[in-house]
């Protein structure tokens, strides 16, 4: 799976996306897993109230929802575009 | 990226180079039946928010997601309005003061739903495309924080 990072959030992580091998079912699980990886994660998802996710495109405000057949998933801070 | 939805032609645009307001709005005109055109033009500015004076602005965005999520919020728009042509061009990358950002130009054959329409495309722009400003001074750089109310107008659409 492909995740992306944009602004502040891929300035705490280092890259701007990486392809990664992952088990988890929603983006809550795919978290948890992340903070699980490395500290960076921890850091990078402390506030998760300023975190906004898009998967495959879409912006989703449940973490719950489903991650299993998602090609990539996005996570940034709110926009501030206009 | 564009396509027309009940006769209304949308093109979204999202690029590095400047835009020219006039061939835009030229473009438009030769649709015949419009009768009103609004157009709004956001501009790169020194806030005043910082003691020093603002070096450049540098826009990032989610290439692939970008233009369609601009292209859903001018969708919307023409369901909600009547509207022969919407036309949104958003720049990305490094800018500076006086620097044009985003043109949203509207039009109809009346005023009224050229003006609505624009305002709520650029009220969606806001928070609803993804794009992040970080705004960089002589010393120093920071992120640009959305405001809360920018989120709240939204429920008045």
């Amino acid at each position: 799976m492909k995740i992306l990072y944009f602004s502040w959030l891929r300035e705490k992580i280092g890259v701007p996306y990486e392809e990664l091998e992952v088990r988890s079912e929603t983006v809550n699980d795919l978290i948890n897993e992340l903070i699980k990886n490395d500290h960076k994660y921890e850091l990078a998802f402390e506030d998760i109230k300023s975190i906004r996710v898009a998967v495959d495109h879409k912006i989703i405000q449940d973490f719950n929802v489903s991650i299993k057949n998602a090609r990539e998933v996005a996570f940034f801070p709110p926009m501030t575009g206009g | 990226m564009h396509q027309t939805i009940e006769k209304c032609y949308i093109s979204v645009n999202v690029q590095k180079a400047d835009f020219d307001i006039n061939s835009e709005i030229k473009t438009i005109k030769s649709n015949k039946i419009i009768g009103g055109i609004a157009n709004f033009t956001g501009v790169v500015r020194n806030s005043g928010v910082e003691k020093e004076e603002l070096v450049s602005l540098e826009l990032e965005h989610y290439p692939g997601m970008t233009e369609k999520a601009i292209m859903l919020i001018c969708e919307d728009a023409q369901k909600r309005w009547n509207l022969n042509s919407i036309r949104v061009i958003h720049r990305v990358g490094r800018l500076f003061t006086g620097d044009n950002i985003v043109l949203v130009i509207t039009a109809s054959a009346h005023r009224k739903e050229a003006f609505n329409s624009a305002e709520f495309i650029m009220d969606f722009l806001k928070s609803r495309a993804p794009i992040w400003k970080k705004e960089h001074y002589e010393t120093h750089s920071s992120w640009v924080k959305n405001k809360e109310v920018d989120e709240l107008i939204l429920n008045d659409w």
